[in-house]
């Protein structure tokens, strides 16, 4: 397939691999951003590739991760109200609140509904003038160009039954409140090639040359992510700590300023939960005052629901690069795709679910 | 292994284990679905033959002739889609699981609940593709039964077919037959009726050429038994995909598969969608697709003659059966590396990005 199989090319991806072998020589820790990067890394083994005094821990960037459990429970109550029609990308019908799912609540005569994008909502939302129609607009800078422009849609088409519950995230809070924690471990990052698509590669700099660390914007396929690894050794062996741009198929260094223009019309900056993370300052977005009536928090009056985060589960430490999934002492244990005790479990984008899926294979040959 | 702590806490992120009460993922043939026969059905119901876990019973009388019976119910949106309809799904569907057993299927039934206003010329239609799958297949429906309920206690039809087949003498195959050393056979590209039926809904926003593979393979099934004594698995993926089918033989013949990725054949419209959304082909659903493991010595045989009839013209020897880890199916990517390839847990839900 053009455009996916000269990315995924084995005898290339093994030549930078052993690229990546001569030039590392001291131990380095990178943390890849996104969980699409985390995905391909297992999916296609390219850790097994690496030497092993490289550390890839895996970052925060999965959306279904980090959307904060108060979030769910608001989506939850939204989705059992009459006359609502609750709408989704699919991955978050799996994700536990504190008393349920979104399955559960559809289970329980819910209208819940799987979109491929937030404009099939609107499509809904025309479609059942009698009904509202709520959109659950979560996801980092990728899904929020699109889940701006429906709102935007929805406003200029009139539609008066159409909302969204926002749980938007952004990446460079994340990664200044990742460098600045005092057990922080990394030394360098993959950026998140398709959040940069967007975004462009400015928010970075003043980051690296801030904590001292090469941030390399990456893309997704094998031999992407083994490119930009490559590019973050040779920066750290040589005391380098600059961005570079290792997606340049498609990202830029003013970014899609089409999208950008879109999302600073209809969200504004705030302070924003992770899951198992906690409060990161101006770290989201949310509808800015001039959409308010598209406010899902505001028109269902949820703001009160907050909820406290289990302790049990360690996915905070996952999503911060503390632990590897596999150091959980409920890893395949009681905590399984098909029965998540945490988040990371439930996305196959989450660092668990991958781990799960592709390595417990590891812990079976060792005779765990 | 460790206690398990306790979840009581009501700020615990653990979700509602879908014990109490049907979710839509207990419907996905995958892992919920295999929990819930196991835990729930299975206690009331529980019998040797039944146990067996395979696609058909197979009963065994004191004269010597065994007879395979199976049942199936098909529920499809849409109703049509390309290559099919719901009438060829319910006479595919029955036969494939008598004949992945070895059996010669000879006898359907078939039962209708049919919604309040369901239009009569469709019913038509159906029943004609019915009877043309069943003249195909060979065999004849011989008992029927319809139900009509009020306008949304069904969502338009849903079809039941119960099958009935005769077992030649010297034919042994069963899902705990698997071998190491063993090859495994598939016979054509996997996922297209599962993507199919997806684009049929008009929700991608984008149109695929592909159509679904539903298919009777009984003939198919023939054509390598009629050369092979050495077939020692059949099955056919139907929901839950390939990678489902292959954790059950794995746990049921307590051997380990593997697989080579680059052999598995996909068309280029099944990845292009499955890349787009987030999917594994290897989990996505097949009507008309035969997985056989049969001794190394008769593989490339048994490849030849199912490369020679229609329904298995793109068939691909994928992998072979090892001793560890048993109940396990791993793929060998083209990196070299391996991967664990686990049953479909619920329903497949598409990637946000």
């Amino acid at each position: 397939m053009k455009h996916i199989d000269e990315y995924r090319d084995a005898s290339l991806a093994k030549k930078i691999a052993a690229e990546i072998s001569r030039q590392c020589n001291k131990h380095w820790t990178i943390m890849e951003i996104c969980g699409g990067q985390t995905h391909s890394i297992m999916r296609y083994g390219l850790d097994q590739l690496l030497p092993e005094t490289l550390e890839l821990v895996h970052g925060p960037g999965c959306p279904v991760c980090v959307t904060a459990l108060e979030l769910i429970d608001k989506a939850l109550f939204i989705a059992a109200q009459p006359k609502t029609i609750f709408a989704s990308y699919g991955d978050m019908l799996r994700v536990p609140g504190s008393s349920g799912d979104l399955f559960s609540v559809r289970a329980d005569g819910g209208d819940i509904r799987t979109v491929y994008s937030p404009l099939d909502a609107v499509k809904i939302a025309q479609q059942n003038p009698d009904k509202e129609v709520v959109f659950f607009g979560i996801g980092f800078e990728t899904t929020a160009p699109a889940n701006a422009m429906s709102v935007r849609l929805a406003k200029s088409l009139g539609i008066k039954n159409y909302s969204m519950l926002v749980s938007h995230v952004r990446v460079p809070p994340a990664m200044e409140a990742i460098l600045s924690s005092p057990t922080n471990r990394v030394q360098g990052f993959l950026a998140a090639g398709h959040v940069c698509t967007v975004m462009g590669c400015w928010e970075y700099p003043s980051i690296s040359q801030k904590h001292g660390v090469p941030i390399v914007v990456t893309g997704f396929e094998p031999v992407d992510i083994l490119n930009g690894i490559l590019k973050t050794i040779i920066q750290l062996e040589n005391g380098q700590a600059r961005v570079e741009n290792a997606y340049p198929r498609l990202v830029t260094f003013e970014g899609n300023t089409q999208a950008q223009k879109i999302i600073n019309e209809v969200f504004e900056t705030c302070d924003r939960n992770w899951r198992g993370i906690g409060m990161i300052p101006l770290s989201g977005w949310r509808i800015n005052p001039d959409f308010a009536d598209f406010d899902a928090e505001i028109k269902f009056d949820v703001g009160d629901i907050s909820t406290e985060e289990s302790q049990l589960c360690i996915a905070g430490k996952i999503l911060q690069g503390l632990k590897k999934p596999n150091e959980c002492s409920e890893f395949g244990v009681s905590c399984k795709p098909e029965h998540p005790l945490g988040a990371t479990m439930v996305s196959s984008e989450g660092a668990c679910a991958a781990y799960y899926r592709y390595r417990f294979i590891n812990s079976l040959s060792q005779g765990n | 292994m460790t206690t398990n702590p306790s979840f009581e806490d009501a700020s615990c992120p653990v979700p509602l284990a879908h014990n109490d009460r049907i979710v839509i993922g207990h419907g996905s043939g995958g892992k919920m679905t295999h929990d819930l026969i196991r835990k729930v059905f299975l206690p009331y119901f529980d019998n040797p033959i039944l146990k067996t876990g395979d696609d058909s019973a197979i009963i065994s009388f004191s004269t010597g002739s065994k007879f395979a019976i199976t049942t199936d119910s098909h529920v499809v949106d849409p109703l049509f889609f390309p290559g099919g309809d719901i009438g060829r799904l319910a006479i595919c569907g029955t036969v494939n699981d008598l004949a992945v057993m070895g059996a010669a299927p000879l006898y359907l039934t078939a039962g209708f609940i049919i919604e309040e206003g369901f239009d009569i010329s469709l019913l038509h239609s159906i029943l004609l593709s019915m009877r043309r799958s069943a003249i195909e297949a060979g065999v004849s429906i011989v008992a029927g039964d319809t139900k009509v309920v009020q306008r949304g206690k069904c969502d338009k039809l849903f079809i039941n077919t119960s099958g009935f087949g005769i077992i030649h003498d010297n034919i042994s195959i069963s899902g705990a037959n698997a071998k190491p050393g063993d090859m495994v056979i598939v016979s054509g590209s996997i996922g297209n009726h599962g993507i199919a039926v997806l684009a049929a809904r008009g929700e991608l926003g984008f149109d695929t050429n592909l159509t679904s593979d539903v298919a009777p393979l009984n003939h198919l099934v023939k054509s390598i038994l009629d050369i092979s004594t050495k077939i020692h698995v059949m099955r056919d993926p139907t929901r839950g995909g390939l990678a489902t089918t292959l954790n059950e033989i794995a746990l049921q013949s307590n051997v380990s598969i593997h697989l080579e990725e680059k052999n598995i054949p996909v068309l280029p419209a099944v990845r292009a969608t499955c890349e787009m959304l987030g999917f594994d082909p290897l989990y996505i659903a097949n009507e008309g697709k035969l997985v056989i493991i049969a001794d190394p010595a008769d593989a490339h045989k048994i490849l030849a003659a199912l490369q020679n009839h229609p329904y298995g013209r793109d068939a691909a020897i994928i992998g072979k059966i090892v001793n560890q880890p048993a109940g396990h199916v791993l793929v060998r990517t083209e990196f070299g590396s391996s991967r664990l390839v686990d049953m479909l847990a619920g329903e497949i839900l598409p990637r946000i990005c």
